[in-house]
């Protein structure tokens, strides 16, 4: 008995010990290759943009003659165009103007509609904030069609307030259940101790309970500006020139020369460029974001 | 003064308060005791304005407030969780109610300096709620309560999540601090004892009604019925149900214990009979004590005393004694009743008689 005790433990031991070290050895053969797959992705992602920007800083005839992997005969000219012709920055102001009208619209109008889901219980509130979100289920294209006679004939095809009022469609939706998630996320008491120390609603929600939020209600500003910058197809339908989005000016430039392709490169960029300045203000609180907040 | 007049609250299907009536008076101090979910809550809620009751009405000075919005109220509220607003500075969390009424800021700042004086709080004015323990927390909410000076102060277990020390100074230091200004003070807790020590009126509760009402030391000496008893006394009230023949009370096993002098023209019938755990004695305590059989269960020893959790024919009774008392589990022991302090509760749970050495007393 004692013996059988003694080497119990001991046989124990090494059948433990032996595949530790085998995975030991494995793992560090393998830490060898680990900064393999990650570069490769990020190659692969970087590379379309990283030509996008070459492109944009060649002449159109380099681009069309030769395959060169950085720019021979470097040019800024591309960029002077877009940023001389008016109807070329005329995109750029158009999208950011309704993009901004959006997200201004979206984001007030859900503010008291998630904080009504967060904080009341009413008749069928649950269908309602579930029904919210299938409004998102739809392709766009589905409402083109609808919205082109309704704004037709309300004689807005072609402003701005046009589009941005059509991207509440998805929009508005999104943020209030980002900003219902971030509200559930503070206590009602506080809302109640803000009451009894003499709060009206009004006041209460500005200097108290906006900026406990903050975050929310900027993930929700970045969502919606997101999706209505990207968005394409409704901006393109409702606008014909006053309001033409940069997306659809860039679709639409053939010249009698053809494709600009430098141009068009030039403004490929340009356009990444707000959209990535955005995501690197909220980058902290997307993943939140994209949980609708509920994390 | 504030009256409550047959406050009911119904949320769905459950009755959360029903039908409860007193009245508290200006300066007074009052206890809402309870178990959990017995209702101190929603009372509390009730009474601030921040739920509305079903049924009923809440006069202030004679004038009802129901459906007055609760910032028309002059109320201050401190709940169980560490309520505070996490983006503004402590020192903006205590002057918050200030601030709302406008006042000049030599007087705000005069305010909060002195309420954070007395919670301790004056070095952490200017760091945020989240940085700071869950005492300072709760402080400060106690602290914004205190610089509002308001007319009722509502305390919703505001102790019950610091350490003792702490929770023994405020508990002292708070009624002083609100009855100073004559406010209406309006305490729940959970604890008996913090009734007792915080004296003024207790009102017990048990599932939304008000079993009892009145001066706290009252309400403990002579509770009404058995739910009152057993609300009122911690560590629980030790009961026994039993028949009264003439001068015993026999229970269904055997056991006897002899009627107290005073209770022998109570009618036979069934009884509860129920006393205090320091009035169950591990020693003879002489005079009229009646020794029953006991089988130790569990001994909880705190160091100045000890719980001895004993089983009693089908009973499980708790004795509270002095010192260090050490016993095995399923020790036989012998415990000790004295009839004088027994409380009788009649078939209905209303009380037949109190302790008759109270009385004398």
């Amino acid at each position: 008995m004692t013996t059988d005790a003694s080497t119990l433990p001991r046989t124990g031991a090494e059948t433990k010990t032996r595949p530790v070290t085998i995975g030991a050895v494995r793992s560090s053969q393998r830490s060898r290759y680990t900064w393999l797959v990650p570069t490769l992705y990020i190659i692969f992602l970087l590379l379309p943009i990283y030509w996008l920007v070459n492109m944009s800083f060649k002449t159109t005839q380099e681009i069309l003659s030769v395959f060169s992997l950085w720019p021979q005969n470097f040019t800024v000219q591309n960029y002077v165009v877009i940023l001389t012709d008016p109807s070329w920055y005329n995109g750029y102001i158009n999208s950011m103007t309704y993009v901004a009208l959006n997200t201004v619209i979206s984001v007030s109008v859900a503010l008291p509609a998630a904080y009504a889901f967060s904080r009341y219980r009413f008749l069928g509130d649950k269908h309602l904030f579930f029904w919210l979100l299938t409004n998102r289920m739809a392709p766009p294209a589905v409402f083109v069609l609808p919205f082109f006679q309704l704004y037709s004939g309300f004689g807005l095809i072609d402003t701005h307030i046009a589009v941005a009022i059509a991207h509440c469609l998805f929009n508005v939706p999104l943020a209030v259940w980002i900003l219902e998630g971030f509200m559930s996320g503070v206590p009602k008491e506080i809302d109640e101790t803000a009451y009894i120390d003499g709060y009206s609603f009004p006041k209460f929600f500005v200097k108290i309970f906006m900026p406990l939020i903050a975050s929310g209600i900027g993930v929700a500003a970045f969502f919606c500006f997101m999706f209505s910058w990207v968005e394409l197809l409704i901006a393109r339908t409702l606008t014909t020139t006053d309001a033409k989005p940069i997306a659809a000016t860039m679709t639409r430039t053939v010249s009698a020369s053809g494709l600009d392709w430098g141009v068009l490169a030039a403004a490929g960029v340009l356009t990444i460029i707000p959209g990535a300045l955005v995501i690197w203000f909220v980058r902290n609180y997307i993943a939140k974001g994209f949980a609708l907040g509920r994390v | 003064m504030l009256e409550l007049v047959d406050v009911t609250k119904v949320v769905g299907a459950d009755t959360h308060i029903e039908g409860v009536s007193m009245t508290l008076s200006k300066g007074s101090i009052n206890v809402l005791l309870g178990p959990t979910l017995s209702g101190k809550t929603s009372l509390m809620r009730l009474i601030a304005g921040l739920d509305r009751p079903t049924r009923g009405d809440i006069r202030i000075d004679g004038a009802s407030v129901v459906g007055v919005p609760v910032q028309k109220r002059n109320v201050a509220m401190v709940y169980q969780q560490f309520i505070n607003y996490p983006t503004l500075s402590v020192y903006e969390n205590i002057a918050s109610p200030m601030r709302v009424k406008g006042a000049d800021k030599a007087t705000v700042d005069r305010e909060v300096r002195k309420a954070a004086e007395l919670l301790r709080l004056t070095d952490h004015l200017k760091k945020t709620p989240l940085e700071l323990s869950g005492g300072q927390q709760q402080r400060t909410a106690l602290a914004r309560a205190i610089v509002k000076g308001a007319g009722l102060v509502l305390l919703d277990e505001p102790l019950a999540n610091l350490d003792y020390k702490l929770r023994e100074e405020l508990r002292a230091e708070l009624p002083k601090i609100f009855a100073a200004t004559g406010a209406i003070f309006v305490y729940a807790t959970t604890e008996p004892t913090e009734a007792l020590l915080l004296g003024g009126n207790t009102a017990t509760l048990s599932l939304g009604r008000v079993t009892q009402f009145g001066r706290t030391i009252d309400v403990f000496n002579r509770p009404v019925d058995l739910i009152t008893a057993e609300t009122f006394s911690d560590p629980p009230l030790n009961t026994l149900a039993v028949e009264k023949r003439g001068a015993l009370f026999g229970h269904a096993h055997g056991l006897t214990v002899p009627v107290p002098a005073d209770d022998l023209g109570l009618p036979d019938g069934r009884y509860t009979i129920g006393f205090r755990p320091h009035h169950l004695f591990l020693d003879a305590p002489g005079g009229a004590a009646v020794s029953l059989p006991a089988r130790v269960a569990v001994t909880e020893i705190t160091g100045s005393e000890s719980f001895v959790h004993v089983d009693v024919a089908d009973a499980r009774w708790v004795a509270l004694a002095h010192g260090v008392r050490n016993f095995d589990v399923d020790d036989r022991i012998t415990v000790h009743v004295d009839p004088d302090r027994l409380f009788v509760f009649d078939a209905a749970g209303r009380l037949a008689a109190a302790p008759r050495a109270l009385q004398a007393a």
